[in-house]
C-alpha cells in the first residue's frame, strides 16, 4: 500500500514539475496566436479566444524577419559543417598520429581551454575591423569555426580507435587523408553528431558576439532582430511572442528530432554548457 | 611504401593546421592583444587613428577598483553566482533523482521535457519571461494573487529584479546539469543499494551514504561549470532590465560591453575582461582546493 502511494506521489510531483517547466513555452505559443491586445486583459487569458496567424504574417512581410531567418540559418549550417570537419581533423591527429611537437602544442591548447571567450572579444572586433569583416556574415561566423573543447572531445573519443586498424590501411597503401576520410570518420561518427548539434544550438542561440559584430539590421541574426524588435514593439506582446516562437521553434524541432543522440552526448560529457 | 611505425609529420600538421590557424589568429592573438589593450587608453579616437593611443600601465586597473559602478557590477555578479549556483545545482539534483526513480514510467519523455528549456534561445525566452513577470497582466503575479499571496513588481523593484533573473536562469539551465547527474546516478552500482536495504538502511541513509558519495565526480563538474557560466551573465539583464532598475542587474560582462562598445573605452573594457577572467580562475581554483581538502 505504501509503495503504491509512493509511486502515485512520485508521478504527481514529476508531472507538476513538467507542466511548470513547459508553461512559459506553451504560453509563448498561445499568446502568439492571440489578437493584438488580448493578452493584456484581466483575467489574463491562457488560450486565445480566436486564433490568428496575423502576427506571423506581419513578421515576414512588414518586419522582414525572413532575412534574419536566412542569416541565422546560413551561419548555423556553415559553421556546423566547418567546425565538425576542422575539429575532427585536429582531434584525430592529436590522438593517433605521431608528429613532432604534438604533446607541447596540445598542452598549450589545454591552457586556452580555461580562458573565457569574452577576454578576447574586444581585440577580435578590432582585428576583424582591420580585415573588413565587421558587419559581415563571415565575421559573425568566425568564433564558431573551431573550438578547443571540440578538438579535445574528438581526441578523447579517437584515442579508442585501435592502431591495428590504421596500420592495416597503411599497409594497403592508403594515404593518411584517405585513412582519415574512409576509416576514421565512420568510426568517430557519434561524437561528430553530438558536436554538430551542439554547434548548431550555440551558433543559432548566441547573442553577445553577433551583437558586437553586426550593426546593419539586414545582417542581423534572429536573436538580434528579436532584441531590436523589442525596442519598437515592447507593447505588442502578441507580436513579440510570434517572434520568440519563430526564433525558438527551429532549434526545438532540431533537438526533438535528434534528442536521443544529443542527450546521450551530453551524458558522455561531450558538450560544454 | 611507408612502414606502420614511422611518424606522420607532414599529414598530421596538415590535419591540425586549419584548427591551429583559426584558434591562433582569432583566439590566442586577441587574448594576448587584449592584455596589451588593457594597459592603454585606447578609445574612440584611437579607432580612427591608433597613434593617439597612449600606454597607461595599470591605470585602467586602478581606475576600475576606485569606480563605484564596477563594484556595483561586481556585487550583482557575485549575488548571481552565490545565490544562483546552489539553486541551479539543487534543482538539477532534485530533477535527476525524480527522473531516475526506478518506478517512474516514461523516463525518456520527462528527460526531454526538463531538457527542452536548455536548447531554447536565451533572448527569446527572456522576452517571454519579461511578460510573465508583468506586474499587472503577468501570469506569475496573477497566480500569486489567486493563491492569496502578495504580488511583486518583479523587474521594476531593485530588490526583486536579480532574484527574477535568477529564477529565469534556473528554469533555463537546470536540465543540462540534470543529465550530468543522471549519468552519475547510473554509474552507482545497484548492488550497493540492495546490500544497504538488506542491512535495513532507510531511504535517507541510502541517499546520504551511497548516492551522494557516488555523485561526487558529477557534483565537482557541475559546480565548476555552473559557477563559470554564471560569472558570464549578460543576455538576461540585457533583454529584461537593461541593467536596471537603479543598476541593480548590471553584470561584469554587461559593464564590459557598455564600456567597450557603447562608450568605446576599449582599454578600460579590456581591463574589466581580465579582472573577470581572474575572478573565474580564482573561483575555480578555490573550488578544486575545497574539494581536495574535503576528500583528504
Amino acid at each position: 500500500m505504501k509503495r503504491v502511494a509512493g509511486g502515485v506521489l512520485l508521478h504527481a510531483v514529476i508531472i507538476a514539475g513538467a507542466l511548470l517547466t513547459l508553461t512559459p513555452l506553451v504560453w509563448m505559443v498561445s499568446a502568439s496566436l492571440m489578437r493584438s491586445g488580448e493578452s493584456t486583459t484581466l483575467p489574463p487569458p491562457f488560450f486565445p479566444h480566436h486564433v490568428t496567424f496575423g502576427h506571423y504574417v506581419e513578421l515576414f512581410t512588414r518586419l522582414d524577419l525572413g532575412r534574419s531567418v536566412m542569416n541565422s540559418t546560413l551561419i548555423a549550417v556553415v559553421t556546423t559543417l566547418a567546425s565538425v570537419l576542422i575539429n575532427s581533423m585536429a582531434g584525430y591527429a592529436f590522438a593517433k598520429l605521431r608528429f613532432r611537437g604534438r604533446d607541447r602544442v596540445f598542452g598549450l591548447l589545454m591552457i586556452a581551454l580555461v580562458i573565457p571567450s569574452q577576454v578576447g572579444m574586444l581585440p577580435l572586433f578590432l582585428e576583424l575591423k582591420l580585415m573588413h569583416l565587421v558587419n559581415t556574415l563571415p565575421g559573425a561566423m568566425i568564433p564558431y569555426l573551431s573550438s578547443v573543447f571540440g578538438i579535445f572531445m574528438v581526441r578523447q573519443y579517437a584515442l579508442s580507435i585501435p592502431d591495428d586498424l590504421l596500420d592495416a590501411a597503411r599497409l594497403d597503401g592508403a594515404s593518411e587523408f584517405r585513412i582519415f576520410w574512409d576509416v576514421v570518420l565512420p568510426v568517430i561518427k557519434p561524437i561528430l553528431v553530438t558536436q554538430g548539434i551542439f554547434n548548431l544550438l550555440t551558433s543559432w542561440n548566441d547573442f553577445l558576439w553577433p551583437l558586437i559584430v553586426l550593426s546593419d539590421a539586414r545582417k542581423f541574426t534572429l536573436p538580434l532582430a528579436l532584441a531590436n524588435l523589442m525596442g519598437e514593439h515592447v507593447q505588442d506582446i502578441e507580436l513579440m511572442m510570434a517572434g520568440a516562437v519563430l526564433t525558438v521553434l527551429p532549434v526545438l524541432i532540431a533537438f526533438l528530432a535528434l534528442q536521443r543522440l544529443y542527450i546521450r552526448g551530453v551524458m558522455m560529457g561531450s558538450t560544454k554548457g | 611504401m611507408k612502414g606502420p611505425s614511422e611518424r606522420q609529420d607532414g599529414a598530421a600538421w596538415l590535419l591540425v593546421s586549419p584548427a591551429l590557424i583559426l584558434i591562433g589568429v582569432f583566439f590566442v592573438l586577441p587574448v594576448i592583444a587584449g592584455f596589451l589593450l588593457s594597459l592603454t587608453d585606447f578609445d574612440i579616437y584611437a579607432i580612427g587613428d591608433p597613434r593617439v593611443m597612449r600606454v597607461v600601465g595599470l591605470g585602467n586597473y586602478t581606475q576600475i577598483v576606485t569606480d563605484a559602478d564596477f563594484w556595483i557590477a561586481f556585487k550583482n555578479t557575485m549575488i548571481y553566482v552565490v545565490l544562483g549556483c546552489p539553486l541551479s545545482v539543487g534543482a538539477s539534483l532534485g530533477a535527476a533523482l525524480l527522473v531516475n526513480a526506478q518506478r517512474l514510467r516514461a523516463k525518456g519523455l520527462f528527460r526531454v521535457v526538463f531538457f527542452a528549456p536548455v536548447v531554447t534561445t536565451l533572448v527569446a525566452v527572456a522576452i517571454v519571461w519579461r511578460y510573465l513577470y508583468h506586474p499587472k497582466f503577468g501570469l506569475l503575479n496573477w497566480s500569486l494573487a489567486h493563491l492569496g499571496l502578495p504580488t511583486v513588481d518583479w523587474l521594476g523593484d531593485p530588490h526583486w529584479a536579480m532574484p527574477a533573473i535568477i529564477l529565469l536562469a534556473v528554469w533555463k539551465n537546470f536540465g543540462y546539469n540534470m543529465l550530468i547527474f543522471v549519468a552519475g546516478l547510473q554509474s552507482v552500482p545497484q548492488e550497493l543499494y540492495e546490500a544497504a536495504e538488506l542491512d535495513g538502511a532507510g531511504a535517507w541513509q541510502r541517499f546520504r551514504y551511497i548516492t551522494l558519495p557516488g555523485l561526487k565526480p558529477a557534483m565537482v563538474f557541475v559546480t565548476v561549470m555552473t559557477v563559470l557560466g554564471n560569472f558570464q551573465l549578460f543576455g538576461e539583464p540585457y533583454v529584461m532590465t537593461q541593467g536596471g532598475p537603479l543598476r541593480s542587474t548590471v553584470s561584469l560582462v554587461m559593464l564590459m560591453y557598455e564600456q567597450g562598445f557603447r562608450w568605446w573605452r576599449m582599454g578600460r573594457a579590456a581591463a574589466i575582461a581580465f579582472v573577470l577572467f581572474a575572478l573565474m580562475l580564482g573561483a575555480t581554483l578555490l573550488q578544486i582546493r575545497a574539494q581536495r581538502e574535503r576528500s583528504s
